[in-house]
């Protein structure tokens, strides 16, 4: 019984021997000195390995499935000339290389790695420097973008691109990237079903993270810092971010996270701090915001009238010099059982529970609005007593913006 | 001079209520500490007690000392001694009095939560060279307002009023004016506002520090040259320096011409 088995197995493996594909090798004293040839002659799903080296290369059209991986880092340069890398085929694996030097052309967008309607492709491991886009996917479905650090050369907003740029491509998977000094470090748009993880954005002129009409997404144990405007995500539903940092994104206008119209999504245990707006929500309902530190923010949550049903739960608001403000007289979303530094009432019954409610926006806030330059007057005693007089008895901030069960200590929800 | 500032130091020491201001201090800075366990809400609401009783203190007091201390003051006139340097030694004598039971209060709370090795260090410092400023400007009007009249009450009548007016009524006219005046460009108008008033100023120096993050969601030129660059911290520093002399200046020449 057991030999019969052995003798199927081994029949098996005889077969599939004869299916192996190929591998070429490209570099000096190898099969082939460069790629471009290498990839003409290879038949489908064959290996290529280039040896490290430098390598001048300019547009490589890709249009049959291969595996194609550096060994020991080579580089590949476009000198400034033309694109570099463009796939056309599914299923093509590109590892290990070293992209560099590509010009920035306005009408074809031309970046280092562009993948064209091509599925169940794999990048990874690769250090794009100097380019104008770093991996761009055009309707690509199924794509995992993986280990890549990619570093641009933007200076100016209207003429730099993107680190990781999607246009329709579906559940992708991008993970644990590097992108900086470009215009936006990742950049999505009718991209639904996709997982964006443990990758770092910094440096980026406009947003260290572009969301655009993508549902369905998950981004998660992200760190996205000193970006031009932070972490914009509009015109999508059903968007779970979850333990992102979002940090240092100053000036004026500039967010940790910019909401525009997203409806059912889900902000969970993300830290926010140091940025002139932590979260600036406009229309942004049904989400829950639920235990999120924000801390050193200019102001935690900017929420506009526009957004309705929203629930603010078990957050952490740590010396923010606004908690939160709005601009509308009316409050429709929920506060419940946040830990606000600024709370100042007492628990006698001591269910960790403040016995008095907590009204996070203040008249400051409201005033600041009206009359920008009065923020000269933070932390004055003037302000403070007028705060006190309108906590007692509000007038111009909403009523019912309020959180009435305000807890005593941090929620404890990250280490 | 050294002597007289000597002797009022020494003179301090032997009042209670310097004893009390310290312990004041220290147990208002101990329980903010334990209380929030967190260095940085520890600061922002010593800052706030700080500007607030530090210039009250400092004129109060300040003004108590040199209507008490006039047949001292008179004893010494009658010595071979320079006016200035009278006036001098007991400005000094009670404002670096003042300024060190301030630090004392705060800097052993403070250091026992580690503000040493945290991140808000900068601004700790920032608050306390502001505060101690503040003490010697308001020192400063203390003796300026104890020269000007001899009438006790109405001494203290003036010092209460400056207090009240440079900490709150001052801030609720900029505030009015600013409201009033919205549709006009007052970034100018608003950061040399602050700067006429030792207690904004003294604000403004800490937030430079604390709050640069909300400073910088301003959309102005102006505010975002000066917030944003190290341009703030100079004027201010410069202004908070003029502050420093005004008043003891003003106090010298008053001093000359009075009839003791």
């Amino acid at each position: 019984m057991n030999l019969c088995k052995y003798i199927k197995l081994f029949v098996l493996l005889i077969l599939f021997s004869q299916l192996q594909s190929k591998t070429l090798t490209v570099g000096q004293n190898q099969m082939f000195s460069d790629l471009k040839t290498a990839v003409k002659i290879a038949v489908d799903y064959d290996t290529i390995i280039v040896f490290s080296g430098y390598y001048k290369l300019n547009k490589l059209n890709i249009n049959k499935p291969l595996t194609i991986l550096g060994k020991n880092n080579p580089i590949l340069d476009a000198t400034n000339k033309s694109e570099l890398i463009v796939i056309n085929s599914d299923s093509v694996t590109l590892k290990g290389f070293t992209l560099q030097n590509i010009p920035n052309n306005f009408t074809e967008d031309w970046a280092a790695i562009r993948l064209n309607k091509s599925r169940y492709c794999l990048i990874e491991d690769n250090h794009i420097y100097n380019s104008f886009f770093g991996i761009y996917l055009n309707r690509s479905l199924n794509c995992m973008i993986k280990h890549n650090k990619i570093i641009g050369k933007a200076k100016k907003e209207f003429d730099a691109g993107n680190a990781i740029h999607l246009w329709y491509s579906d559940n992708a998977l991008i993970e644990n990237n590097y992108a900086g000094k470009h215009r936006d470090g990742i950049y999505l748009e009718f991209t639904k079903n996709s997982r964006i993880v443990f990758n770092t954005s910094e440096n980026n002129l406009r947003y260290g993270l572009h969301f655009m009409f993508c549902d369905n997404n998950v981004y998660k144990k992200n760190i996205f810092r000193f970006n031009g405007a932070g972490v914009a995500v509009m015109f999508s539903k059903n968007v779970n971010m979850h333990s992102n940092v979002f940090s240092d994104n100053i000036g004026s206008s500039s967010y940790g996270l910019l909401l525009k119209d997203i409806v059912d999504s889900k902000i969970t245990k993300n830290i926010i701090k140091n940025n002139t707006i932590g979260i600036h929500a406009d229309g942004a309902s049904r989400c829950f915001i639920k235990n999120n530190e924000f801390s050193k923010n200019g102001w935690a949550i900017r929420i506009l009238g526009s957004s309705v049903n929203d629930t603010i739960f078990e957050n952490n608001f740590f010396s923010n010099s606004f908690d939160i403000s709005t601009n509308s007289t009316f409050n429709k979303n929920y506060y419940i059982n946040n830990y606000w530094s600024k709370y100042t009432g007492y628990d006698l019954d001591k269910d960790g529970i403040g016995d008095i409610p907590y009204r996070p926006v203040k008249l400051f806030s409201y005033i600041t609005a009206n009359s920008k330059e009065s923020l000269i007057l933070l932390r004055s005693f003037f302000v403070t007593l007028i705060e006190f007089a309108e906590s007692i008895s509000p007038i111009f901030t909403p009523q019912n913006l309020i959180d009435n069960y305000p807890l005593m200590n941090p929620v404890k929800c990250w280490k | 001079m050294f002597k007289v500032f000597k002797y009022s130091l020494f003179d301090q020491t032997r009042s209670k209520w310097i004893y009390l201001y310290t312990l004041f201090f220290f147990l208002v800075s101990y329980a903010m500490l334990y209380l929030n366990n967190d260095l940085m809400s520890g600061l922002t609401n010593l800052l706030n007690i700080s500007l607030l009783i530090c210039p009250l203190v400092s004129i109060i007091f300040g003004t108590m000392y040199f209507y008490n201390s006039r047949e001292f003051t008179d004893l010494l006139l009658a010595q071979p001694i320079k006016r200035t340097t009278i006036l001098l030694g007991q400005y000094f004598g009670l404002s670096s009095s003042l300024s060190l039971a301030y630090l004392l209060g705060n800097l052993i709370p403070f250091i026992l939560y580690g503000v040493i090795v945290s991140d808000i260090f900068i601004s700790f410092i920032m608050l306390l060279i502001a505060v101690v400023s503040l003490t010697f400007i308001f020192s400063g009007f203390a003796i300026m307002i104890s020269l000007i009249t001899d009438n006790r009450i109405k001494g203290f009548g003036f010092s209460i009023f400056l207090w009240l007016f440079m900490t709150f009524i001052y801030d609720g006219i900029f505030l009015l004016t600013l409201f009033l005046f919205s549709d006009y460009p007052m970034e100018i108008f608003s950061i040399s506002v602050t700067m006429l008033n030792p207690v904004d100023l003294a604000r403004i120096l800490i937030m430079l520090k604390l709050d640069i993050t909300s400073m910088l969601g301003y959309t102005g030129a102006v505010f975002n040259k000066f917030f944003g660059s190290e341009t703030g911290i100079m004027i201010s520093s410069i202004t908070l320096i003029f502050w420093l002399f005004m008043p003891v200046i003003l106090s010298m020449k008053i001093g000359k011409r009075k009839d003791f």
